[in-house]
């Protein structure tokens, strides 16, 4: 009987998808009665008011990391973290190129993908946002205190740096795991010789309790398969890390055919905890590499890039215990660890149904010792002893799912273009709602830690069409915001998102607001340029270096006029906003200068850098609407010819 | 010990409290600033309410060409001069137990405050009027004579887009409840002595 309703659940969802272009704008919504609000009312959040919760969305290819709140869908901030930022400096100021150093040198862009906060005892913390750039491998660790990007950790042996960063239950490590295997050391070889050759990084970066830093502890050298999406255990599987795998056939052309033949790819569960142990017993080889380590210091406002020459390998083959192929059908995408920690889903995205293996399972069958067989050293559990459960035909495509912390489960479809939610357990489908359109990721506050706050769950779309009015070729991507609080989902809203929002993050606001910095205090400042007063404030000449050491204040630059500059010049403007209130940034501006305005928050040094080409007398002035006399916030450098004689004068309202 | 003569002696101690507790702040609205500017002002300090307020009022008040509030003015020296003094007077004048002589500090302390209010005033009045003749905006009254921008001594008042508040703080209270002691005592004791 069951199945038949499910049956007649998907005709009638699918029959309503294909005539709801027709009469969605004549049929009124379905409601659960008069007293039931309306879905305006649910995301309402009055003018001078808060939303509930922050959602930290990934930008994808925009690199960066949007800020919105829900419910309202309302885009407070995008916060540089791998891209280059004129608007905020981020990448083009002195004190932020240090930040996007690579091994590969200076990388201006990258590729955003899995947000994940911090948590302490299995629940989000709120204290630091971790996401990975999945083109140059890398992590980035965003302050909730300041909402910037404060580290950043470049990942070696890696490649597609996609499994990344998701952080264990008590913030001890953030790991990654590498999509592209590569060769392992790199070197110079045929593409052909791939199997065998290539291998997958998966490295653990451990965090320091404090400041949420990072440093690669060690990194575990598996096969050269693809490593595709991560997840922590938590509660009785905490200490262990599922990873997805495809290519299992270690195909190197033509993947989309050749990586999709095994009936059955692997989920690797690694023990870290026994990671730790290999390590402090000496098991690792230390072997050389070369990545970059960028940390900005909130007190120089300024990053240094340091290169780390090693990192620590544990070979899989030669540590038993530690890693198990779980097998899953068919190129699972992501892996889902439910709140108790039990259940652990692989969202086989070639296949029908929906696998859920048992952590209990899984260390039964470990012990057992009964293995399927092993490859490349690394034993292959039976994947009816390690299956906890299976959903049925849930959908076409799935991706990821998430948690309510009352038991269900909510699972993407990105074929069928819906949302599906299931009881753990029992493996019942509850309900299913379409997205539009191709959604990846979901997203429900704490919804991969042991304390979800299942009020609303966002889905991240990649398509959208005719969502939205047209513009031109290239349309927004979408997040869809969907109350789960009833035994249905209803959709509430769309909203357009920043590039790709490829997943995203959830956490009561009340965990982040107390902590939100409104200025930095002036006397903290330790910027090797600061400017605390305008008395101090001076012009220097080194050489061909020009350092101008300049304040701002509502509503003026100390000094405005200067002298004694000549072309060949390399000036930099070092300038410190004096304000110490709430909200009054300045920004500057000079005119010609071959690199970004400045914004400058209260209390903090920036720095550009300006070469002038021509001889006269240039203006530059404050960017950010500041007061009732921004206009008047402006001053000028006269540049004189190279072998001028002007000596370096500078002068405020003489 | 005689009811009078201690609550003389409590009356001398408390307004020692003006040197624990602000005496009055003036606090300053407007819709930008959810988190109003506010100033206290002790005897021998003006102190930030919130960090850097003063700073803010400062920068704010140069649009109009209003002068800097100083780190420190002479009143500051005199007047904890004048209330530890005070207070020693009022605690001996206590174990005297003289009536006479509690009515007469209750006298004295009025006039040092209404002396000490008056001062005030005057620091308002110029702090609101002696405005820079180079400032940035100049308002005139309706009349054409330059607009003031003198705080209240006491109250609220509406000054450009600001609302300006003057209230009493537990400092003025604890001189307040002191003074009402020793006027108290005075009839305590004299009703004793019948």
């Amino acid at each position: 009987m069951k199945k038949i309703n499910g049956l007649i659940g998907v005709l009638i969802a699918s029959l309503v998808m294909l005539t709801s272009c027709n009469n969605s704008e004549t049929t009124p919504k379905k409601s659960g009665g008069a007293l039931k609000s309306s879905a305006a009312e649910k995301v309402y959040v009055a003018p001078g008011e808060h939303d509930e919760f922050y959602a930290f969305v990934s930008g994808g290819f925009s690199g960066q990391l949007s800020v919105y709140g829900l419910p309202s869908g309302r885009l407070f901030k995008v916060i540089p973290v791998f891209s280059q930022d004129p608007e905020k400096a981020w990448g083009y100021n002195e004190e932020t190129k240090p930040m996007l150093n690579t091994s590969h040198g200076f990388v201006p862009w990258d590729d955003a993908h899995h947000p994940d906060i911090s948590q302490t005892n299995g629940e989000v913390d709120g204290r630091f946002v971790y996401i990975n750039a999945n083109n140059t491998p890398r992590i980035a660790k965003i302050d909730l205190s300041t909402f910037e990007t404060t580290e950043i950790l470049e990942v070696p042996n890696s490649a597609g740096n996609h499994s990344s960063s998701f952080v264990t239950e008590n913030s001890e490590y953030v790991v990654a795991g590498t999509r592209f295997s590569v060769p392992f050391p790199q070197r110079d070889m045929s593409i052909k010789d791939y199997k065998g050759n290539f291998k997958g990084a998966l490295s653990f970066i451990k965090l320091d309790q404090e400041d949420g830093g990072m440093d690669l502890s060690f990194q575990i050298m598996m096969p050269g398969f693809n490593y595709d999406l991560a997840h922590p255990g938590r509660g009785n599987s905490h200490g262990w890390f599922f990873f997805t795998t495809y290519n299992t056939e270690e195909a190197n052309s033509l993947l989309e055919v050749n990586a999709s033949q095994n009936d059955k790819d692997f989920i690797a569960a690694v023990n870290w905890k026994k990671a730790e142990e290999y390590i402090k017993a000496g098991k690792f080889k230390t072997v050389p590499a070369n990545y970059a380590h960028n940390v900005y210091d909130e007190h120089t406002h300024t990053a240094t890039s340091t290169m780390k020459k090693e990192v620590r390998i544990l070979d899989p083959a030669e540590c038993p215990g530690l890693v198990y192929f779980l097998p899953t059908p068919k190129s699972p995408h992501g892996v889902d660890v439910d709140p108790s920690g039990e259940y652990i889903i692989g969202n086989g995205k070639l296949s029908a149904n929906l696998t859920v293996h048992s952590f209990t399972n899984m260390m039964k069958a470990i012990e057992s010792g009964n293995f399927a067989g092993e490859a490349y050293g690394i034993p292959i559990l039976k994947f009816e002893d390690v299956l906890g459960g299976v959903v049925e035909q849930p959908g076409l495509g799935p991706l990821h799912t998430e948690f309510d912390g009352k038991g269900n489960a909510y699972t993407t479809f990105f074929i069928s273009s819906e949302v599906v939610k299931w009881k753990l357990g029992t493996w019942e489908v509850i309900d299913r709602k379409p997205t539009y359109y191709s959604v990846g990721h979901i997203m429900i506050p704490g919804g991969n830690s042991r304390k979800p706050f299942g009020k609303y769950a966002i889905a991240m779309n990649k398509i959208t069409k005719d969502r939205y009015l047209p513009t031109g070729p290239e349309v927004t991507q979408s997040a869809q915001l969907y109350d789960i609080t009833g035994e249905k989902m209803e959709l509430l809203l769309d909203f357009p998102t920043i590039g790709e929002p490829h997943y995203a993050a959830g956490i009561p606001a009340d965990l982040v607001k107390p902590r939100s910095k409104k200025y930095f205090p002036l006397e903290e400042n330790k910027h090797k340029y600061a400017t605390k007063s305008e008395s101090e404030a001076k012009v220097v000449r080194d050489g061909n270096e020009v350092h101008i050491y300049m304040t701002m204040i509502r509503s003026h630059f100390a000094p405005d006029n200067i002298e004694g500059v000549k072309v060949g010049d390399k000036v930099y403007f070092h300038v410190t906003n004096l304000e110490q209130d709430y909200d009054v940034p300045h920004g500057i501006s000079m005119i010609g200068a071959n690199t970004s305005e400045l914004l400058i928050m209260p209390g903090q040094t920036e720095t550009f850098l300006w070469e002038p080409k021509q001889v006269g007398v240039w203006p530059f002035y404050c960017t950010d609407f500041c007061s009732a006399l921004h206009q008047e916030m402006s001053g000028y450098v006269r540049v004189s010819p190279k072998d001028s004689n002007i000596d370096l004068s500078w002068s405020l309202g003489e | 010990m005689k009811i009078s003569k201690l609550m003389m002696i409590l009356g001398a101690i408390s307004i020692l409290g003006l040197f624990v507790f602000p005496l009055w702040r003036i606090t300053l609205e407007a819709p930008q600033y959810p988190i109003p500017l506010a100033m206290d002002i002790y005897i021998n300090d003006f102190a930030d309410v919130h960090p850097h307020d003063i700073k803010n009022i400062n920068l704010m008040n140069h649009y109009v060409g209003m002068q800097y509030i100083p780190e420190s003015i002479p009143e500051f020296t005199i007047f904890p001069i004048v209330i530890a003094v005070m207070s020693v007077l009022g605690i001996a004048v206590g174990f005297i137990g003289k009536h006479k002589l509690f009515l007469a500090w209750f006298i004295l302390m009025l006039l040092l405050a209404i002396a000490g209010m008056y001062d005030f005033y005057l620091w308002e009045h110029d702090y609101g009027h002696n405005l820079d003749p180079n400032a940035i905006m100049k308002f005139t009254n309706k009349d054409g004579s330059v607009m003031g921008f003198q705080p209240p001594l006491f109250g609220s008042k509406d000054i450009l887009n600001f609302k300006a508040h003057s209230y009493p703080q537990l400092g003025a209270i604890f001189l307040a409840i002191g003074m009402a002691l020793s006027f108290i005592s005075f009839f305590v004791g004299k009703k004793q002595q019948k």
